[in-house]
C-alpha cells in the first residue's frame, strides 16, 4: 500500500515540509530528510531544482539556483536517494517542473522514483490533459501518486475532475500567488476552504503557500487534513548547523 | 491550414499550455474568448483603423534596387521599421490592448528584452489610458537606457528582473509571476509567438497583417502574390510568423528563418535554437529550446537583444521539424556587416535583429530574377551604440 494513503488514514493535522534537494550543500539531501523525520515531520516534499521556476518566489528560486550551481541534476538526486528507505520511513514526494522530467524520460523517471521508494510527485506545470494522456499509466504502474494544485479561482467542475485523477491528496493553494507569501484567512479564503470542505472530495487535502508558524499551521488544519511548509523552512536552514536549525524550526510545530 | 494550431492548442508535437494551476483561469479565459473577440466586426474595424491612422500601415514593400543588383535577385523589403515606435511589435500590442479592454482588464503587464516590445506596450497603454508595468532584465536596463527612458516617459513602471541571467528569459519569468499574483484584473501582453496556447496563435494572427499586405503589394508590383523566398529573423519569432503566415500553405514559397548564431554556433555564446536546442517545455509551451541534458535552460547570447532568447515559438518548431521552413543562423559580425551594407546601398539603417535576415542573402544562391521578400522588422536607431563601437565610427 502507498505510504501516503496510509498516513492520511491514521493521522490528522499532517505536517509536510518542502525543501530543495542539494541545498544548502549538495550532499545535504538525505541528512535533512532524516532530521525532519526525527523532529516530527509527517511527510516530505523534496524539490528537484529548475532554472526557471515561475510558480516559486525568490527564496525557493535562490535555493534552486544554488543547488544547480553546486551540480544538482535529477541523475545526481536519484543517486543520493538510492538508500532513502534505509534512512526515512515517512512518505516522500518529489516536486519540480516538467522539463527536467521530460529530458530524463517519463518512464525512466517513474522507474527511478519507484526504485528508491518515492511515493508521489508534484509537477505544477504539468497540465491535467497531458498527465492523463502521457503520464497517468506510467505513474499508476509504479504506484506513484500525482498531486494536483487547486486555487481559489479553480472552478468546481475542474476540482471534481482533479479529484478523480488524483490518488494521494490535493494541494490547496491558500491564494493564487507564488510561494513565500503569508497566509491570511480573510472571509474569501475561509469561504473557499469551506467550499472545498463541503465538496466531500474523495482525496484528502493539504493547504500550502503561506504557512510559516504554529498559528498559520493550526488555522490551515482547521480546514484541511494538514499543511505544507516550504519557503519558511528553506529560509530557516540557509545558514548554520543543520541539526540545530531543523530542530529549532520543528519545535514551533511539535512543541 | 495544416501548419495552423489544432483545437487542442498544438502545432504537430509542439504547443500546449504547460502552466501552473494558478495561471489556468487567466489562460483559459483568453482561450475561450480570443477568436470570438478578434473575429468580431467591431473589433476588426477598430484594429485596422488604428493600424492605419496610428501605426501608419500599410507599411511599404520596397524593391531595393542596389541590393538586388548586388545579389542578383529582386530583393523586396517589407518596411516594418517605418511603423510607429520603430518595429513590428506595435501590430501585436494594438491587437492585445483592444482585446484586454474587451475582457475588462484594468492593468497591463509585459516583458521586454531590447525594450522594443516594452515601448510598444507602454505606447498603447498611454493611448488607451491603462496602467502599465514592464519587466526588464537588469542587464538589459543598463544596455538599453533610451528605451527605458521612453517607457517611463510613456507612463509605464519599469521593474528590473534581477534573477538568473537578468535578461529577457528572466523578465518573462517575472511577468508570469506578476500574473499569478494578479489573476483577475491584469492582462499579460506577451511580445512574441511564445507562451502557453493561445498566445502563439493570437500573436501570429495580429502579426499576420505583415504577410497579408505583402501578398497584395507583390501582386501589384510583380503580377504575382507568390515570391520565391521570404526571409525573416527569429528570436521568439513574431515578425517571422507574421511574414510567413499567409505563405505557409503556398508550398512553392520557401520560408527562411534566420536565427542568431552569436559568436558562432559552437562558441558557447549563441542563440541558434534549432541548431543547439532539443524538444522541451519553456514558458508554457512545448517547443525547441537550448538546455542541458538535465533540462535546465541554457543562457543564450546574441549581439541583438531581440534575438537573445533560448527558445522559439511552437509554430516555428513545427515548421522546422516538418521541413516546411528552413532554419539557418548568422553570427554577430555577419549581421553587423549586413546592417552597414544596407545603410550604404539603400540609405536604411536596420535593427541588428533584421540585419540577421539581410545577412543570409549573401549565403543564398540565386539564378537571377527570383523574387525575395525580407522582413525589415525594425529600425536601427536603438542599435547605434553597437554599430558605432563595432565599426569605430
Amino acid at each position: 500500500m502507498n505510504r501516503i494513503k496510509e498516513l492520511f488514514e491514521k493521522k490528522k493535522n499532517i505536517l509536510s515540509i518542502y525543501y530543495t534537494a542539494g541545498y544548502p550543500n549538495i550532499s545535504d539531501t538525505i541528512e535533512i530528510a532524516e532530521l525532519l523525520e526525527k523532529h516530527g515531520a509527517d511527510m516530505l516534499e523534496i524539490g528537484f531544482p529548475y532554472s526557471d521556476p515561475v510558480a516559486d518566489g525568490p527564496v525557493i528560486q535562490a535555493s534552486s539556483k544554488q543547488s544547480l550551481d553546486q551540480g544538482m541534476t535529477l541523475k545526481v538526486l536519484f543517486e543520493q536517494l538510492k538508500d532513502l528507505r534505509k534512512h526515512v520511513k515517512i512518505p516522500v514526494l518529489l516536486m519540480g517542473y516538467v522539463n527536467p522530467v521530460l529530458q530524463f524520460g517519463v518512464e525512466n523517471f517513474c522507474n527511478a522514483c519507484a526504485e528508491v521508494g518515492v511515493d508521489g510527485c508534484i509537477v505544477p506545470d504539468l497540465p491535467m490533459v497531458e498527465y492523463e494522456e502521457f503520464y497517468k499509466g506510467c505513474f499508476e504502474e509504479h504506484n506513484l501518486s500525482n498531486v494536483f494544485l487547486i486555487t481559489p479561482q479553480t472552478a468546481d467542475e475542474r476540482i471534481h475532475k482533479i479529484d478523480g485523477l488524483t490518488n494521494g491528496f490535493i494541494y490547496l493553494l491558500s491564494s493564487s500567488a507564488t510561494t513565500g507569501k503569508n497566509l491570511e484567512v480573510g472571509d474569501t479564503t475561509a469561504q473557499y476552504f469551506g467550499r472545498i470542505k463541503a465538496m466531500n472530495l474523495k482525496n484528502p487535502t493539504m493547504i500550502g503557500f503561506g504557512i510559516s508558524d504554529r498559528k498559520t499551521f493550526d488555522k490551515a488544519c482547521s480546514y484541511a487534513n494538514g499543511a505544507i511548509i516550504g519557503t519558511a523552512f528553506v529560509k530557516a536552514i540557509e545558514n548554520g548547523n543543520l541539526e540545530e536549525s531543523v530542530s529549532n524550526f520543528m519545535k514551533e510545530f511539535k512543541g | 491550414m495544416k501548419y495552423k494550431v489544432n483545437e487542442k492548442g498544438y502545432y504537430g508535437d509542439f504547443g500546449g499550455a504547460y502552466i501552473p494551476e494558478m495561471l489556468y483561469p487567466n489562460v483559459e479565459e483568453l482561450r475561450q474568448n480570443y477568436l470570438k473577440i478578434i473575429d468580431d466586426a467591431g473589433f476588426q474595424k477598430e484594429f485596422h483603423q488604428l493600424l492605419k491612422d496610428y501605426v501608419g500601415r500599410p507599411s511599404p514593400l520596397y524593391l531595393a534596387k542596389r541590393l538586388s543588383e548586388k545579389y542578383g535577385a529582386n530583393i523586396f523589403l517589407k518596411r516594418e521599421d517605418l511603423n510607429h515606435t520603430g518595429a513590428h511589435k506595435i501590430n501585436n500590442t494594438i491587437g492585445q490592448i483592444l482585446l484586454a479592454e474587451k475582457l475588462g482588464k484594468k492593468r497591463i503587464i509585459a516583458e521586454t528584452g531590447a525594450g522594443q516590445h516594452g515601448v510598444a506596450t507602454a505606447t498603447v497603454c498611454a493611448l488607451r489610458n491603462l496602467e502599465c508595468v514592464i519587466y526588464m532584465g537588469e542587464v538589459d536596463i543598463e544596455r538599453q537606457a533610451p528605451n527605458v527612458a521612453r517607457m517611463k516617459m510613456l507612463g509605464a513602471k519599469v521593474v528590473p528582473a534581477s534573477s538568473g541571467s537578468k535578461t529577457l528569459k528572466d523578465a518573462t519569468n517575472e511577468a508570469m509571476r506578476d500574473w499569478i499574483n494578479n489573476p483577475v484584473d491584469t492582462h499579460y501582453i506577451i511580445g512574441s509567438v511564445v507562451g502557453p496556447h493561445p498566445y502563439p496563435d493570437m500573436v501570429a494572427i495580429f502579426q499576420s497583417i505583415i504577410s497579408e499586405e505583402t501578398k497584395k503589394q507583390l501582386l501589384e508590383q510583380t503580377g504575382s502574390d507568390q515570391p520565391d523566398y521570404v526571409l525573416a529573423c527569429v528570436g521568439g519569432g513574431s515578425n517571422a510568423m507574421g511574414m510567413f503566415y499567409h505563405f505557409m500553405d503556398d508550398e512553392n514559397v520557401k520560408l527562411v528563418a534566420v536565427e542568431a548564431a552569436g559568436r558562432g554556433v559552437s562558441s558557447g555564446f549563441s542563440a541558434a535554437t534549432t541548431y543547439l536546442g532539443k524538444e522541451g517545455v519553456l514558458h508554457g509551451s512545448r517547443s525547441i529550446l537550448m538546455q542541458t541534458n538535465d533540462g535546465q535552460v541554457v543562457e543564450p547570447h546574441s549581439v541583438s537583444a531581440g534575438l537573445d532568447y533560448p527558445g522559439i515559438g511552437p509554430q516555428h518548431a513545427h515548421l522546422f521539424k516538418t521541413g516546411r521552413g528552413q532554419y539557418v543562423s548568422i553570427t554577430d559580425e555577419e549581421s553587423l556587416d549586413a546592417g552597414l551594407l544596407l545603410t550604404q546601398l539603400e540609405g536604411i539603417i536596420p535593427a541588428i535583429e533584421s540585419a540577421h535576415a539581410l545577412a543570409h542573402l549573401g549565403k543564398m544562391q540565386f539564378k537571377g530574377g527570383e523574387n525575395v521578400v525580407v522582413c525589415l522588422s525594425g529600425r536601427g536607431d536603438k542599435d547605434l551604440d553597437t554599430y558605432i563601437k563595432y565599426f569605430n565610427l
